[in-house]
C-alpha cells in the first residue's frame, strides 16, 4: 500500500470545498481526488491502478464509488471533488459495494492464485483486497488464460503475465517517472500483456521501482525471486549508502542476511522511488567480508585477537604521533567520519586528513570550506521544483544522483522548470529532463561560466539566474577543472542563485561537515581560527593549543611522503586505491610509510600492505547517518541486528583507549551528541577560490569527457550479475565531425591513449562536442585513472575497424 | 406507407457519382460557396436548429457538440470524421464513402469552416480499401479543384484533409481511442474529462463526427432548417440511411425519414425470407443494442421510440433473423466479437467478456445450467455501467436482451446443443439472393 504525499503547504481557505463522504462532511482542497479525500478520512477504497505519484487512468475500476446525482458508479481515483459533492463509498452504498465486489471477482478470474509460491504472497494488495472486497468463493468454472512464466523483461526484472491485472502502473512509471518507456501493454482484451520490444530490454536505472509498485506478483527480481516470504523478513528503515541523493530505503533481512531493499517513503527526498543500484547492490554486505582483526607478521597477515590488534595499532600510532595521516574515503557515515576527524587530531596529533578518494584539488578544498562545509540545508529538492532555472555544471544527474534526475525531470515536465546543462555530451538524461544542452569542451566549463558571468553568452540564462530561487548545481568532476568551482561560486554570489555541490558518494558531505578534511574542523570551522579551535577543544576536552595546525590534504600528503617527508603512520578507512587520482603516489606512499592501519570490510590494495587490519561493520550493520547533497541529515539504525562487526567509530575509540587517549566511547549516540554540541560554524569563512580558468586541450589531441556511470565497476556493486547486466554499454562516444576529422568515421573501436597506457573501446557516434571523446570513467575495461586520464585530459585517439 | 426519401442516396445509380464531375452534375459543391459566405457561428446555429443528431449510434445533437468548441482560444482546432464503421450489422458509412465520397468531403469542408478547423482527418476502417481509395481520390480531386487547400474559393479559409486508415480495431470507433490511434498510440479510450471538445486530437479542441452526420451538412446548408425538419419527428428530425441485412429478400440501403417503422422497411426490403417467413428477432442498430421481436415491428425508428421499447436506434442498421436462427448462437457470436475486440484497458470489459463467452459457449454445446442463466445476468450487470467506455456497456447488452424474450431457448440449451435444435443449414439462403 502506498501513502499519499503530505501536502507540504497550507491551503488558503478560499481553495477549500466541502464534501460529504459516507455522511461525514469534510473541507478539503478543491480538485483533490475522491480516493485521496477518503484516505485522509481513514476510509480505505480498494485500488490497483491508482498510485498517488502517477497520473490517474481509472482502468482497473476497483475503486468505484457512488456520487449523488450520478446514475453509474464512478472511479474514486479519477474524480476530483467539487463543492457540495456527496460521496458514498462501499461503507454506505450498496451500488459501490456491489460494483467493487464485481470488479474484484473479475480480477480474480484469470489470476492463477499461485499465492503459495508467489513472492508477493503476504504483502499483496490483490490478496488483501480480495479478502476485504471479494467473494468468499469463485463462480468462474471456465478455463483460465495461461502464459509462459516468467519471462525476462530485463536481466533483473521478471514478468509473470498470468498474475498481471493490467493496472499499467509499471508502464506508467516507466513512461511518466523514469522517462524510459520501454515497457508497454501489448495485445488486446484478455490477451493484453505487459511486454517489451524485441531485443530492447527494460534496462532502466529505475526498473526496480516497477516491482515495488506492482499490486500483484507479476513483476519480480532475479535477485529476490523465491528467496523469502515477507513475514520472515525483519524490516528496518535505512538510508542508501550508494550516492549523495539521500534515499530513504527499507532494508529487509532474513536470518542476518539482506535479501532485498525497497524504496521507502520520504516525500522531501526520494518520494517513493529509488534507483536500481540502491535497490539491488547489497550483495557485498555478506560476501567476502574480513572476519577478524589481522596483524602482519613476517610479511604475512595473520588473524589476531582484538586485544592484540588494538595493542599493535595503538603502539604504532602512538609512536607516530604528529607524523601521521588519515584517509577516510567518502563512504563513511557522518558519525564515523567525525570519529576519524577527532581521532586524527586528538590521538594522532595530525591535521593531515582527507575524505576525497577521487579527483580533487586545492581549489576544491577552498571551495568546500568557503561555500559548503557546515552550511545549513539547501538548496533542496523542493527548491528544484520551483526554480526559475536550474543550471547543471559538470553534473549528469541520471548517472551521478538519480533522484535529482527524477526531480528535475518532473519539475521540467509538470512545472515547466527550465534546466540548462553545461556538458560535453548531449545525453539521454538531458533529453529526458527536457533540458537545454549547452555544449562545452571537457575542461572548458570554467571558461563557459566566465562567458555567462561576462554576459558574452547566454544572456537569458544569466537573467534567469538572477531571478529568486534559481539554482546552480555543480558536479564532483569540477574539482578537476581549474577555475570551474571559482567561477561557479562567483556566478552564484553575483546573481543570488543558490549553489549546490553534488558529490557522488553518500558520505562525502557528512565527512566534510564532520571535519574530515585538512584545514577544517567539525561544523565547517576553519582550523586556523582561534575561536573555532576553542569551540572544538572545549567539546573534545583538550587544550586549544594541543590541536594540530590545519594540515595537508591527501594529495599533498602523498606528494610529501613520496618526496621523503617524515610520515610514520597512515590510518586508512575503506578506500579503493584505484579511485585516487594519484593512485600511483598513494601506492608508493603506502609502501614507504612504515606503519599502516586499515579499517575495512573487504580486502583491498590497502590491506595488501597494512600492518594491522580491523574488520568493521558495513552500513547495514550499524546505526549512523548520511548527509545528502542538500545538507539534509538522514539518520538510520542498524538493519542487521546482532551483527558481530563493530563500527569504525567504536574501533577508533578502542584504539584510543589502548593509547590512553581520552576519546569517549565512540558509540554512535556519543558521537552524534558531540556533533550536536559542536553545531555549525557561524563565524567568518575563508573566501571562495578565485582560480583563473585555464584553456583546456593540447594541440593535436582530443579532450576527454568522462564521469562514472551509475552502474559500473564500483566495489559495492560486486556479486550482483543481474544488476550489472542492465548497465549501459562500455563504449566511447564521439561527434560525427570529430570522428571524420580524426579519420575514424569507419572505426568500430577506438584506442584512447596517454603516456601511461591505453584502453580500447567500441565507438558510437553521438552528440558530443567537437574535439572531444566521452568514455565511462570507471567501468570494466575503461578505468581511466589507471591511464592517468580524467575529465578534461588531453588524450590520443586512434581507430580500429572491425 | 411512409415513402422512402432518397437524398444522400438519390444519385447512387449514376455511374460516375463518386467523381467530382459526377457529383457536381447532380448539385454537388453548391452548398460550399454558400456556407463560406456565411458566418461560421450561423452555420453552427443552423445545424443546431435542425436538431440533427449524431448518426454514429449515440445520437448526440451535432450542433450542440460543435458549440462546445471554445472559440478565439488561439489554438488550432480539428475536425475528425469517425469512419471506423465496424459494429456488427452496420453497413451504411462504407457505402456512403464508396458511392458519395464528395458529399462527405463537402460536408467536411463546411463543418471545418464552422468550427474553425484548418485540418480535418477522416479515420477510415482499414478493412475497406475501396472506401479509403474513393475518399482519398475525392480529397485529391477537391484539392486540385481548389475546394480543399489554401484560401478555398477566395474565402480566406484554408483546410487540409488527411485520410487515415485504421488498423482493424473495433475500439478505435470509440472517439477518444480513435484520437489516440490517430496520434500513433495504441487505440484505447481516454479518461474523460477532459472531453475532445476542449482536449481532443493533440490536446486541442476537436470535433469527432460520424460519416453520415457530416454527409448531411451540404443538404442542410442548401435547403435549410425548415426543409430538414419536415422529415422525421420533433426529437428525431431528418432522414436516415438505413442498412438492412439478414433474412430479407433485398438486403441493402434504404433512405427514409426517421419514424418509419421496421414493418415498412421490411416491406421495402421484400419481406422475410427463409424459415417460416416471419421475423423471430431483430436488432435496430448494431449488435450493441438490445434485440426486439415481431411484436415491435410497428415501433417508429426514432431515438425516443426505440428507447421506450427498451433498446436504442444505434446506427440505424437493422439485422433481421427468421425462426431458423438460434438466439443462443447469435448472442454467443456477438459476445465472441466483443471478447476479441475488448481493448483490455478496463477490468469489467476485459474479464467480463472472457467469462460470458466461456459460459455461452457451454450453452451452445448444450452444457449450460439454470444457475448459469442467472450468473450471466449478474456478470452482465457487473459490466454495464462499470466499464471504462461504452463498448463495455455494449458487450453487456445482447444477453439480457435475448433472455428477456427467449429464456426458453437458453433453458433448452442446458440440454440440447443449439446446432441440433437449430441446424445451421436451415438458415442458409441461396436462391432468394440469386432471384434479386
Amino acid at each position: 500500500m502506498t501513502i499519499a504525499p503530505q501536502s507540504p503547504t497550507e491551503v488558503a481557505p478560499s481553495d477549500l470545498v466541502t464534501v460529504s463522504v459516507d455522511g461525514i462532511e469534510v473541507r478539503v482542497p478543491k480538485g483533490m481526488l475522491v480516493i485521496r479525500v477518503a484516505e485522509l478520512m481513514g476510509i480505505e477504497i480498494p485500488r490497483f491502478c491508482d498510485h498517488p505519484l502517477l497520473d490517474p487512468v481509472a482502468a482497473c475500476r476497483a475503486c468505484l464509488i457512488e456520487i449523488e446525482g450520478q446514475a453509474k458508479p464512478q472511479p474514486a481515483c479519477a474524480i476530483a471533488v467539487t463543492d457540495g459533492m456527496i460521496v458514498r463509498t462501499q461503507r454506505t452504498s450498496l451500488m459501490a459495494d456491489a460494483a467493487q465486489e464485481g470488479v474484484m471477482e473479475f480480477l480474480l478470474l484469470n489470476h492463477p492464485l499461485d499465492c503459495p509460491v508467489c513472492d508477493k504472497g503476504g504483502e499483496c494488495p490483490l490478496q488483501n483486497q480480495a479478502m476485504t472486497t471479494g467473494r468468499p468463493t469463485s463462480r468462474f468454472e471456465e478455463e483460465k488464460r495461461t502464459f509462459e512464466k516468467p519471462i525476462n523483461v530485463s536481466a533483473q526484472i521478471l514478468l509473470d503475465r498470468e498474475r498481471c491485472v493490467s493496472c499499467a502502473r509499471c508502464t506508467r512509471f516507466a513512461d511518466q517517472i523514469a522517462g524510459d518507456p520501454m515497457l508497454e501493454l501489448l495485445e488486446r482484451g484478455a490477451a493484453q500483456q505487459v511486454g517489451i520490444a524485441p531485443d530492447q530490454p527494460f534496462d532502466s536505472y529505475f526498473s526496480g521501482n516497477t516491482i515495488q509498485i506492482c499490486p500483484v506478483g507479476a513483476l519480480t527480481s532475479s535477485l529476490y525471486r523465491f528467496r523469502a516470504r515477507p513475514f520472515d523478513l525483519v524490516s528496518t528503515p535505512t538510508t542508501c549508502e550508494h550516492c549523495a541523493s539521500g534515499c530513504s530505503l527499507r532494508t529487509d533481512v532474513r536470518r542476518g542476511v539482506i535479501t532485498r531493499r525497497l524504496a521507502w517513503d520520504d516525500p522531501e527526498v526520494n518520494e517513493e522511488w529509488n534507483c536500481d543500484k540502491g535497490r539491488f547492490a547489497f550483495v557485498y554486505t555478506h560476501e567476502g567480508r574480513i572476519a577478524s582483526p589481522l596483524v602482519r607478521e613476517n610479511g604475512e597477515l595473520r588473524p589476531a585477537s582484538w586485544p592484540e590488534a588494538l595493542d599493535v595499532a595503538a603502539r604504532g600510532l602512538a609512536a607516530a604521533r604528529g607524523r601521521a595521516g588519515v584517509l577516510t574515503g567518502g563512504r563513511l557515515t557522518r558519525e564515523d567520519a567525525y570519529a576519524y576527524a577527532k581521532f586524527a587530531r586528538v590521538a594522532m596529533g595530525t591535521g593531515d586528513i582527507d575524505f576525497r578518494s577521487r579527483v580533487a584539488s586545492d581549489e576544491e578544498a577552498q571551495f568546500l570550506a568557503s561555500s559548503v562545509a557546515g552550511m545549513p540545508l539547501g538548496p533542496t529538492y523542493a527548491d528544484l521544483d520551483s526554480a526559475p532555472v536550474v543550471l547543471l555544471v559538470g553534473l549528469e544527474p541520471e548517472d551521478e544522483s538519480p533522484i535529482i534526475f527524477l526531480r528535475l525531470r518532473r519539475a521540467a515536465q509538470k512545472k515547466g522548470v527550465r534546466i540548462v546543462s553545461l556538458s560535453p555530451v548531449r545525453t539521454r538524461g538531458i533529453d529526458k529532463m527536457d533540458a537545454q544542452w549547452w555544449a562545452c569542451q571537457p575542461g572548458g566549463e570554467a571558461i563557459a561560466l566566465r562567458h555567462i558571468l561576462g554576459g558574452e553568452k547566454a544572456a537569458d540564462t544569466l537573467a534567469a539566474l538572477r531571478q529568486p530561487g534559481a539554482v546552480i548545481l555543480v558536479g564532483e568532476r569540477m574539482a578537476g577543472v581549474p577555475g570551474a568551482l571559482s567561477a561557479a561560486a562567483e556566478l552564484a554570489s553575483s546573481t543570488g542563485a543558490r549553489l549546490g555541490w553534488v558529490p557522488r558518494r553518500a558520505g562525502e558531505r557528512g565527512a566534510l561537515d564532520a571535519g574530515a578534511l585538512a584545514g577544517l574542523l567539525p561544523g565547517g570551522r576553519p582550523a586556523d581560527d582561534p575561536r573555532a579551535r576553542e569551540e572544538v577543544a572545549a567539546v573534545w576536552g583538550v587544550e586549544p593549543s594541543s590541536l594540530p595546525p590545519g594540515g595537508r590534504d591527501g594529495q599533498s600528503l602523498m606528494d610529501a611522503i613520496v618526496a621523503g617527508a617524515q610520515v610514520d603512520a597512515l590510518l586508512v578507512a575503506g578506500v579503493e586505491v584505484a579511485d585516487h587520482e594519484g593512485a600511483e603516489d598513494l601506492r608508493r606512499a603506502l609502501d614507504k610509510v612504515p606503519f599502516v592501519v586499515a579499517l575495512t570490510t573487504h580486502h583491498n590494495e590497502v590491506t595488501d600492505v597494512a600492518d594491522v587490519v580491523f574488520p568493521v561493520a558495513v552500513v547495514a550493520e550499524k546505526a549512523g547517518s548520511f548527509t545528502d547533497w542538500e545538507g539534509r541529515n538522514k539518520p538510520f539504525s542498524a538493519a542487521i541486528h546482532g551483527a558481530q562487526s563493530v563500527a569504525d567509530g567504536r574501533v577508533l575509540a578502542m584504539i584510543a583507549d589502548a593509547m590512553d587517549v581520552s576519546f569517549g566511547s565512540g558509540e554512535v549516540v556519543a558521537l552524534r551528541a558531540e556533533l550536536d554540541r559542536l553545531g555549525r560554524w557561524t563565524g567568518a569563512r575563508v573566501a571562495a577560490p578565485t582560480v583563473a580558468p585555464s584553456v583546456p586541450g593540447v594541440h593535436g589531441s582530443v579532450a576527454l569527457a568522462t564521469w562514472r556511470l551509475l552502474l559500473d565497476a564500483g566495489a559495492l556493486q560486486e556479486g550482483e550479475p543481474h544488476l550489472a547486466a542492465t548497465a549501459r554499454p562500455t563504449e566511447a562516444l564521439m561527434g560525427a565531425d570529430t570522428a571524420r576529422a580524426l579519420g575514424l568515421a569507419q572505426a568500430s573501436a577506438v584506442v584512447i591513449s596517454t603516456d601511461k597506457g591505453s584502453i580500447e573501446l567500441p565507438v558510437r557516434i553521438a552528440d558530443v562536442v567537437d574535439g572531444a571523446v566521452w568514455v565511462p570513467m570507471s567501468s570494466e575495461g575503461s578505468r581511466l585513472l589507471s591511464i592517468g586520464a580524467r575529465h578534461g585530459s588531453a588524450v590520443r585517439v586512434t581507430g580500429r575497424t572491425a | 406507407m411512409t415513402p422512402l426519401t432518397p437524398i444522400i442516396t438519390a444519385h447512387w445509380d449514376v455511374p460516375d457519382y463518386f467523381t467530382l464531375e459526377g457529383y457536381r452534375r447532380h448539385g454537388g459543391y453548391v452548398a460550399l460557396p454558400k456556407a463560406l459566405g456565411m458566418d461560421p457561428d450561423a452555420i453552427i446555429g443552423t445545424v443546431k436548429d435542425t436538431g440533427l443528431r449524431g448518426r454514429g449510434g449515440a445520437g448526440f445533437p451535432t450542433g450542440l457538440k460543435w458549440s462546445f468548441v471554445p472559440q478565439n482560444d488561439g489554438k488550432p482546432h480539428y475536425l475528425v470524421v469517425n469512419a471506423d464503421e465496424s459494429e456488427p450489422g452496420a453497413c451504411k458509412d462504407v457505402p456512403i464513402m464508396i458511392a458519395n465520397p464528395h458529399a462527405l468531403v463537402e460536408g467536411v469542408i463546411i463543418s471545418s469552416y464552422a468550427i474553425r478547423a484548418n485540418h480535418a482527418f477522416i479515420y477510415i476502417r482499414g478493412e475497406v480499401p475501396q472506401a479509403i481509395r474513393r475518399v482519398a481520390t475525392a480529397v485529391r480531386e477537391a484539392e486540385q479543384a481548389g475546394l480543399v487547400g489554401d484560401n478555398i474559393l477566395g474565402s480566406g479559409f484554408s483546410l487540409r484533409i488527411t485520410v487515415h486508415s485504421g488498423a482493424g480495431a473495433y475500439i478505435c470507433g470509440e472517439e477518444t481511442a480513435l484520437l489516440d490511434s490517430l496520434e500513433g498510440y495504441r487505440g484505447q479510450p481516454r479518461l474523460k474529462p477532459p472531453f475532445p471538445a476542449t482536449h481532443g486530437l493533440y490536446a486541442v479542441p476537436t470535433v469527432v463526427n460520424n460519416v453520415e452526420t457530416i454527409t448531411n451538412i451540404p443538404w442542410i446548408i442548401n435547403n435549410g432548417v425548415e426543409w430538414f425538419r419536415q422529415f422525421g419527428t420533433e426529437k428525431s428530425p431528418g432522414f436516415k440511411v438505413f442498412s438492412i441485412s439478414g433474412h430479407v429478400a433485398r438486403p441493402g440501403i434504404y433512405e427514409a425519414p426517421l419514424g418509419i417503422t421496421m414493418r415498412e422497411l421490411l416491406d421495402y426490403a421484400g419481406g422475410v425470407v427463409g424459415g417460416d417467413g416471419t421475423v423471430k428477432f431483430w436488432i435496430p442498430g448494431g449488435s450493441s443494442v438490445p434485440m426486439l421481436t415481431a411484436d415491435h415491428l410497428d415501433t417508429p425508428m426514432t431515438y425516443e421510440a426505440m428507447a421506450e421499447a427498451g433498446t436504442m436506434l444505434g446506427t440505424g442498421t437493422p439485422m433481421v433473423f427468421n425462426n431458423t436462427v438460434s438466439v443462443v448462437k447469435a448472442v454467443t457470436r456477438w459476445l465472441e466479437f466483443y471478447k476479441h475486440e475488448s481493448c483490455g484497458k478496463c477490468t469489467p470489459c476485459r474479464e467480463g467478456t472472457y467469462w460470458i463467452t466461456g459460459v455461452l459457449e457451454r450453452f451452445e454445446h448444450g452444457h449450460g445450467t439454470d444457475a448459469d442463466m442467472d450468473l450471466l445476468v449478474e456478470v452482465c450487470g457487473n459490466i454495464a455501467g462499470r466499464s471504462f467506455c461504452a463498448l463495455g456497456d455494449a458487450a453487456a447488452t445482447p444477453y439480457p436482451g435475448a433472455l428477456k424474450y427467449f429464456r426458453d431457448e437458453f433453458e433448452a440449451a442446458t440440454r440440447t446443443p443449439v446446432d441440433e435444435a437449430f441446424p445451421p443449414a436451415a438458415s442458409y439462403i441461396f436462391g432468394e439472393v440469386a432471384a434479386r
